[in-house]
């Protein structure tokens, strides 16, 4: 199975229908995203397939063959320094599990939308569980990465 | 009344020590002893002067010279601290960081921190008794004393390390942000961090004057910011050992059963499956990763349970049973004048029920460690939490002594108390595999969203009865409580300390309690037996007592028509600590009249883990629906060490409490738990969190807990600001507001 991760080309022996957020932290070796729910319910393995964020858990190794897959380590470029960043200066992290997830969630929002308002958030991050409850600071550090964005 | 006191839990200690060569070790010494060990301070110079030969010098994570068993100063000029608890978030490693540096005078980009090794006699928890161990809300509390004191020390020997090499009085070096200044010469800690390790650890240092600290009180950036952003952050689930299978556990759909027979063939036959292996806990399937580990346990065929010892009931049988205990006497937990006559004689008289559901932990984080054998035993890696009773657990089914196993201590992603619990289910399950295949491999163990909404260890169900009556002028006649609710404590190697006549102190902690003074007063107690496992939960008792006491003084205040706050304060007239809090919190929300049509706003004041926070919580009815809008916050926490993780520790209390006052029940078919995942158990999410504001009163006496605090005061702040906007009081929890319409 062929796929471009985080810029560079890989090739995996792997069983084409294991979710690809087994064949990332099992086969692969790259633990940043990780398992919370199984079922797209939760949203800590969101990972970029072609620049759009998807759900690695219900997404199969066979769908990203010949894509570019992008996961919490190949982060950078404009918009996700600036959200990093953001993250780092309001301290949003808690226990941090879920923040790989957001944080791939929010670089997908602002890719998309520069200025997003408290309602676009809303729709953008609800479908990424933090049990630390973060979300007041992960609104803030989005608002603040667009504003550094601008 | 009986609320448990740290001593309980030394004598708790002893009850739990295994019969073996390490008795000593973890034998608890007097309470007297020990507090006047950690007072001479001190807890780490004292023990540090042992520490030379020590395996936990070797075991520690870091390398190089160390003034004590808690800062490591390398030649670099980095500090280590090493950091006793485990933090789930909570941010204990950022602010035991910032008490060792104050008292170094230390610059803040030179610190570090790393997960001590566990010893439960280096690294106790000073609130427990000789168990290393976080949980209570006690890791700064615990620590601050022991740590200024070990940051005071080592400054004191670099001092005398640059004197020496210097040729300079002592007197004369200064240290400043890291940097050691006498006349013109200067440098800084690394240069003389070898020196400084080979002298003697002062007996006796002087700690800095509150007045003077630099760092403590301001917001410095949170040490983990860095790591938890890149995806380098390692967590329980991101171990890898060489030759490591992953091990999923079948267990049974009823709490008490056991597994009778199961067919291996199907599931051995899934690509990647290594071995099938029974255990007490039920069926593990190995495999070489965790999705053919998974497709292993679905393809388990033909298991049989023996369900003759499971639980059967349902919750609504449960509630049934518990709504008629409540009508009978219970033990007493709380009994003072005369509530019943008080009532009797009241002009007016308030009678109601609260009920609140079995809660899940559901950290991001499921359950799992890694465990593998070495020459001398084995090593736990794992977000660990209770080192002192794993090692404990996992030696008894290894047959090992408890300082033969290693724990490796790494980030947890999340807790809420889960990853503490006395019986150490997972890193049992885990041991037993291990066992089950010879220890021919490490063994990691993961636990599935399914397997931790269905796995048990719950905040126990709970049922109140409460009467209370109001005198002619609007005083407390009477306050009649009685509360039904699995004990916390029973069945755990705690529970001939922790129970007392019969009373499970957490069960009725924060109500039998109660800061308000109520002249007639009568809490009863009735701890039923179910088969379901339970636990403590982010706050314990006062998950449960905070709602019903803070409804129950807010439905007294309206009655007698009063002011809620200016209520309380009567009622707190003895209690200067608290009424300043409500006075901040008054003044910061803006309390006053009401906020107008379809706007409500609630009050609650609750003390827990020795700190007090007010709540007052603000909703609107926005097309018949209700928003939780805004909440603001005062907290009186003690000296706030840093106070944006304060806050945000405040920020994410409000936001569990919220869930839980919203969403959040475990409730039973049969015996069969109905949820399963992040659709049925539901979560709080970004759309439902309200603004939240938080102000900490100065304060100069030492930390109190701020891990758990935050929580308690949610629900009944929001029950209160309902019935503001509505007039209709909602009591029992959830409140499933998307089913309330206004």
């Amino acid at each position: 199975m062929k796929f471009t991760l985080n810029g560079s080309e890989h090739t995996i022996e792997a069983d084409g229908s294991m979710p690809l957020l087994w064949a990332l932290r099992d086969v692969v070796g790259l633990t940043g995203t990780k398992f919370g729910c199984g079922a797209a319910l939760c949203g800590a393995c969101t990972v970029h397939v072609d620049g759009t964020p998807v759900r690695s858990c219900q997404t199969a190794l066979s769908d990203v063959e010949g894509k570019n897959v992008t996961t919490i380590e190949g982060v950078g470029g404009e918009v996700g320094t600036a959200v990093v960043t953001a993250w780092r200066k309001l301290d949003v992290v808690q226990c941090g599990y879920c923040q790989s997830g957001q944080i791939m969630s929010a670089v997908g929002l602002l890719s998309e939308n520069r200025k997003p308002t408290d309602e676009d958030i809303d729709a953008a991050m609800d479908g990424n569980v933090c049990r630390c409850a973060t979300y007041q600071r992960i609104r803030a550090a989005i608002h603040e990465a667009a504003s550094n964005l601008a | 009344m009986h609320i448990i006191k740290p001593a309980d839990y030394a004598r708790m200690l002893e009850r739990l020590a295994p019969a073996s060569a390490n008795t000593a070790t973890l034998a608890a010494p007097s309470r007297r002893g020990f507090l006047k060990a950690a007072a001479a301070i001190s807890g780490a110079l004292v023990i540090g002067v042992r520490l030379g030969p020590s395996e936990a010098l070797a075991a520690a994570p870091t390398d190089g010279p160390m003034p004590n068993a808690f800062v490591k100063i390398a030649p670099d000029g980095t500090v280590t601290v090493l950091i006793k608890h485990l933090d789930m978030g909570q941010g204990v490693t950022t602010g035991l960081a910032t008490i060792v540096a104050e008292e170094l005078d230390a610059d803040w980009s030179q610190m570090r921190a790393a997960f001590a090794p566990a010893d439960a006699q280096l690294y106790n928890n000073l609130l427990f008794g000789p168990v290393q161990g976080t949980g209570g809300s006690t890791s700064v509390a615990n620590s601050w004393e022991q740590l200024r004191k070990a940051g005071a020390a080592a400054r004191q020997m670099l001092i005398a390390a640059a004197a020496a090499k210097w040729q300079v009085p002592a007197a004369s070096v200064t240290i400043d942000k890291g940097t050691l200044t006498s006349g013109s010469h200067r440098a800084g800690f690394g240069e003389f961090a070898a020196d400084a390790a080979r002298l003697p650890i002062p007996t006796d240092v002087t700690l800095k004057d509150p007045k003077d600290f630099r760092l403590i009180g301001t917001r410095l950036p949170r040490l983990d910011s860095v790591d938890k952003t890149d995806g380098k952050a390692v967590y329980a689930l991101d171990v890898r050992v060489p030759g490591m299978l992953t091990a999923v556990l079948r267990r049974p759909d009823r709490f008490g059963a056991t597994v009778k027979s199961f067919d291996a063939a199907a599931a051995k036959k899934v690509p990647g499956v290594v071995d099938v292996v029974a255990v007490p806990a039920g069926v593990a399937v190995l495999a070489q990763n965790t999705w053919a580990a998974i497709q292993g346990r679905e393809a388990l065929a033909a298991i049989e349970w023996d369900e003759s010892q499971a639980e059967s009931r349902g919750t609504t049988e449960l509630l049934d049973e518990y709504k008629t205990l409540a009508a009978t006497p219970g033990l007493n937990a709380a009994r003072r004048g005369d509530a019943a006559k008080g009532i009797a004689g009241a002009a007016k008289t308030i009678e109601s029920e609260f009920a609140f559901p079995y809660l899940a932990h559901a950290p991001m984080e499921p359950l799992n460690c890694v465990i593998e054998k070495t020459a001398d035993g084995v090593t736990i890696h794992a977000g660990s939490q209770f080192q002192t009773i794993e090692q404990a657990v996992t030696a008894g089914i290894m047959g090992l002594k408890p300082e033969q196993v290693k724990i490796e201590t790494v980030w947890a992603g999340g807790s809420f108390g889960r990853r503490a619990n006395p019986p150490a289910d997972y890193i049992a399950e885990a041991a037993t595999i291990l066992k089950a295949i010879d220890g021919r491999a490490p063994v990691h163990l993961v636990w599935t969203r399914e397997d931790d909404i269905k796995g048990g260890h719950y905040r126990p169900m709970f049922y109140h009865k409460v009467r209370a009556g109001l005198t002619a002028d609007g005083k407390i006649a009477g306050w009649e409580q009685s509360i039904v609710g699995q004990s916390f404590m029973a069945g755990t190697p705690f529970e001939a300390f922790a129970i007392k006549e019969g009373v499970d102190g957490t069960s009725v902690e924060g109500a039998a309690d109660t800061n308000y003074a109520i002249g007639d007063f009568s809490v009863q107690l009735h701890s039923p037996k179910v088969k379901v496992p339970t636990l403590w939960w982010r706050s314990v008792g006062h998950t449960h007592t905070a709602h019903v006491v803070e409804v129950t003084i807010d439905e007294l205040a309206h009655a007698a028509g009063r002011d809620p706050v200016e209520f309380r304060l009567e009622l707190l007239k003895d209690k200067p600590r608290h009424a300043a809090v409500l006075k901040l919190l008054a003044e910061k929300a803006g309390w006053g009249p009401k906020a107008g049509a379809g706007k409500g706003r609630g009050l609650a004041l609750h003390e827990s883990f020795n700190t007090v926070v007010g709540s007052v919580i603000d909703v609107a009815v926005v097309n018949g629906q209700i928003k939780v809008e805004k909440v603001v916050c005062a907290v009186d926490c003690g000296i706030a060490v840093n106070p944006d993780v304060i806050a945000a520790q405040i920020e994410g209390g409000v936001g569990f409490g919220l869930g839980a006052a919203l969403h959040d029940e475990i409730t039973l078919d049969k015996g069969v738990v109905e949820q399963a995942n992040f659709d049925t158990y539901i979560p709080l999410r970004m759309s439902e969190m309200p603004k939240v504001e938080v102000h900490i009163l100065p304060s100069a006496n030492a930390p109190t807990g701020i891990g758990e605090p935050g929580v308690p005061g949610v629900a009944p702040a929001l029950s209160n600001a309902i019935f503001d906007a509505t007039g209709q009081r909602l009591r029992s929890l959830p409140f499933r507001l998307e089913d309330f319409k206004v």
